[in-house]
């Protein structure tokens, strides 16, 4: 593996069993996946085959059942709560289906909610949260409330949301799946860009086989497996 | 504070929800410093009652007098320092709902058993110059606009004057300030000499003694050795703390504070009720932006924080603004229009009033913040 393509994320031999009741409901096994520093990485596969679940994984939003998730040569499955919520906020920027802003911040402070976790000065929070909606188009929205902005451009507040810490790794759990083919366009357009011009590595879950084009490489998880072609 | 535009923010979401439980604490703890002033008002004088006097009355009840030769006689009594008496005259101003407390004393004997009763040395002449004149505390002063020199006329209910009027007119000379905040300034003081000459029965008869003892910590000691110097006479005494007197003097309407403390305690059950529904509702509403939070860095107990912040910041605003209020009511005067010349909020009440803020907003936060904290963020993100 060359030094502009050795891995940032190492997934191995991951379980994920959800309990629901005495029920156990086993969405992934024995999975393997490594991603290089740089790509991006479009996830597909049909509803309920862990595609979610396995980016939960990797952002550290919740831990493997057995295996280990290795980010940036960290071991994010054996940090405590506190330790790996800190280490989302430095590495991991989120990007949703739904967007998920605050309804009551404006497009400003939506994106300026993760630099309060920094010990970044007020005026130092703004400068940076304008400078990640100019990044995505949206300098002129700053004071609007996400009511009055269309899905799409809501959807840009979040991508400069996820991108104002500058993490290492963007992860996008459907970004155009509750979009139009034009705004969705443009949102795949921006994480292309920020792949490419920017370096940034990025998972992204679609459904989506014209958003998965966009990515550098896609993979197909079906019944808790990888595979580089979809199952028929 | 930079948390604070968010807390507020997430406070702005219902106005309509969130003024509404504003006001019910703000009316919860407006009640609690308009009933402090009042259970105040109605203990006048128990709170500066001096440790060091002992009131001394008939056994058999306070309107019973005793004789004027008693004072003598107490003060001779072991670790008794000095003994003044005081009689109820129970006359009304002008007409009978203008009732206060008038009594006839002895004036230098009288001052120098409360020298919490500030008056000027001027004053002081004039009232020992003058057999009819009358000193008045600051508080009566100012409920019926009286001035020095002003002639009062009282209609006596009890003691008539020789000849059978009722009436006794007085010369003002004198107005008293209290030396602490909750000093009575509501009494009508006369000279004794002029009330034992003029009334028409009751000679020599008085109604209680005040005493002044030289160890407070010795007490009921004094208080046995006095009662036992008037064992099995025609007038035994009944000798007592001066703010055990005073506290039963104010049961004698029912115990106030017990009263105030249940109206309270039913009110603020209540509001916190009210308090911890807003708060429960607020954290379910938002359990996807909660695990939003999560999501990008924030920690379990920094979701916590937030929303016993929130708690904190509505308490503290619909409490604050109760206790301002109240405050605000209250220096506007008692609304009796003078019955209850000592009408404050005690600070004790007011810290307690801030300890009580703080106690309603960890209440009704700390379930819903718990819950906000054990939220899983994946599980959460999907609802």
């Amino acid at each position: 593996m060359t030094e502009s393509s050795r891995s940032l994320v190492s997934v191995k031999n991951v379980d994920k069993v959800f309990k629901r009741g005495s029920e156990e409901i086993h969405v992934l096994g024995g999975l393997d996946l490594d991603i290089p520093e740089g790509e991006f990485l479009a996830l597909m596969g049909p509803s309920g085959s862990g595609k979610s679940t396995l980016l939960n994984l990797i952002g550290g939003l919740d831990r493997p059942s057995q295996g280990s998730v290795e980010v940036g040569g960290e071991r994010i499955d054996q940090l405590s709560n506190r330790r790996l919520a800190a280490w989302r906020a430095r590495h991991v920027g989120l990007v949703f289906q739904f967007y998920n802003l605050m309804p009551v911040l404006t497009a400003q402070k939506n994106v300026e909610l993760p630099l309060l976790l920094t010990h970044l000065s007020r005026a130092e929070r703004k400068k940076r949260a304008a400078i990640a909606l100019d990044i995505v188009g949206l300098s002129n929205r700053n004071n609007h409330y996400p009511r009055t902005l269309s899905g799409g451009e809501q959807q840009r507040v979040g991508i400069a949301r996820s991108i104002v810490t500058d993490p290492t790794l963007l992860l996008c759990d459907e970004p155009t799946g509750d979009l139009d083919r034009k705004s969705g366009d443009e949102i795949l357009d921006l994480l292309q860009a920020l792949n490419r011009e920017q370096g940034k590595t990025i998972v992204m879950v679609t459904h989506d086989i014209h958003a998965a084009a966009r990515a550098t490489r896609t993979l197909y998880l079906n019944k808790g497996r990888l595979t580089t072609e979809p199952e028929e | 504070m930079k948390y604070l535009y968010l807390l507020w923010s997430n406070l702005k979401r219902k106005k309509m929800r969130t003024t509404l439980t504003l006001l019910s604490i703000m009316v919860a703890f407006l009640l609690f410093g308009y009933l402090g002033a009042i259970k105040q008002a109605f203990s006048q004088g128990i709170d500066v009652a001096g440790l060091d006097r002992l009131i001394v009355r008939h056994k058999v009840s306070i309107i019973q007098l005793l004789p004027e030769a008693y004072e003598s006689r107490i003060e001779k009594i072991e670790g008794v320092e000095d003994a003044v008496h005081q009689t109820w005259f129970g006359g009304v101003y002008q007409k009978p709902s203008n009732f206060f407390a008038q009594m006839p004393v002895k004036p230098e004997e009288y001052l120098k058993m409360y020298p919490e009763f500030v008056l000027s040395d001027e004053e002081r002449n004039a009232w020992l110059n003058t057999r009819s004149g009358a000193v008045v505390g600051r508080g009566i002063a100012d409920r019926f606009g009286w001035k020095l020199g002003d002639r009062i006329p009282i209609n006596a209910t009890i003691w008539s004057r020789k000849g059978g009027e009722r009436t006794w007119e007085f010369d003002l000379v004198g107005i008293y300030d209290g030396a602490e905040k909750g000093t009575d300034t509501s009494q009508f003081l006369f000279r004794y000499d002029f009330f034992n000459e003029s009334r028409q029965f009751g000679e020599g008869l008085v109604g209680w003694y005040t005493v002044r003892i030289s160890d407070p910590d010795r007490a009921a000691i004094t208080a046995e050795l006095i009662d036992a110097e008037f064992a099995n006479s025609p007038n035994e005494t009944k000798a007592e703390p001066e703010g055990a007197f005073l506290q039963g003097f104010a049961n004698q309407i029912g115990d106030i504070g017990f009263i105030m403390m249940s109206i309270i305690v039913a009110v603020f059950f209540t509001i916190l009720l009210v308090a911890g529904n807003t708060m429960a509702y607020a954290v379910r509403e938002r359990t996807n932006e909660l695990a939003l939070l999560k999501a990008i860095g924030f920690t379990d107990r920094g979701v916590l924080a937030l929303v016993l912040g929130e708690s904190f910041v509505l308490t503290l605003l619909g409490g604050g603004l109760g206790l301002a209020l109240a405050w605000l009511l209250v220096s506007l005067g008692d609304p009796s229009g003078g019955s209850l010349p000592v009408f404050f909020i005690p600070y004790s009440d007011l810290a307690v009033g801030i300890a009580l803020i703080a106690i309603m907003a960890f209440i009704a936060g700390i379930l819903p913040a718990l819950q906000a904290q054990r939220l899983q963020i994946a599980d959460a993100l999907r609802r």
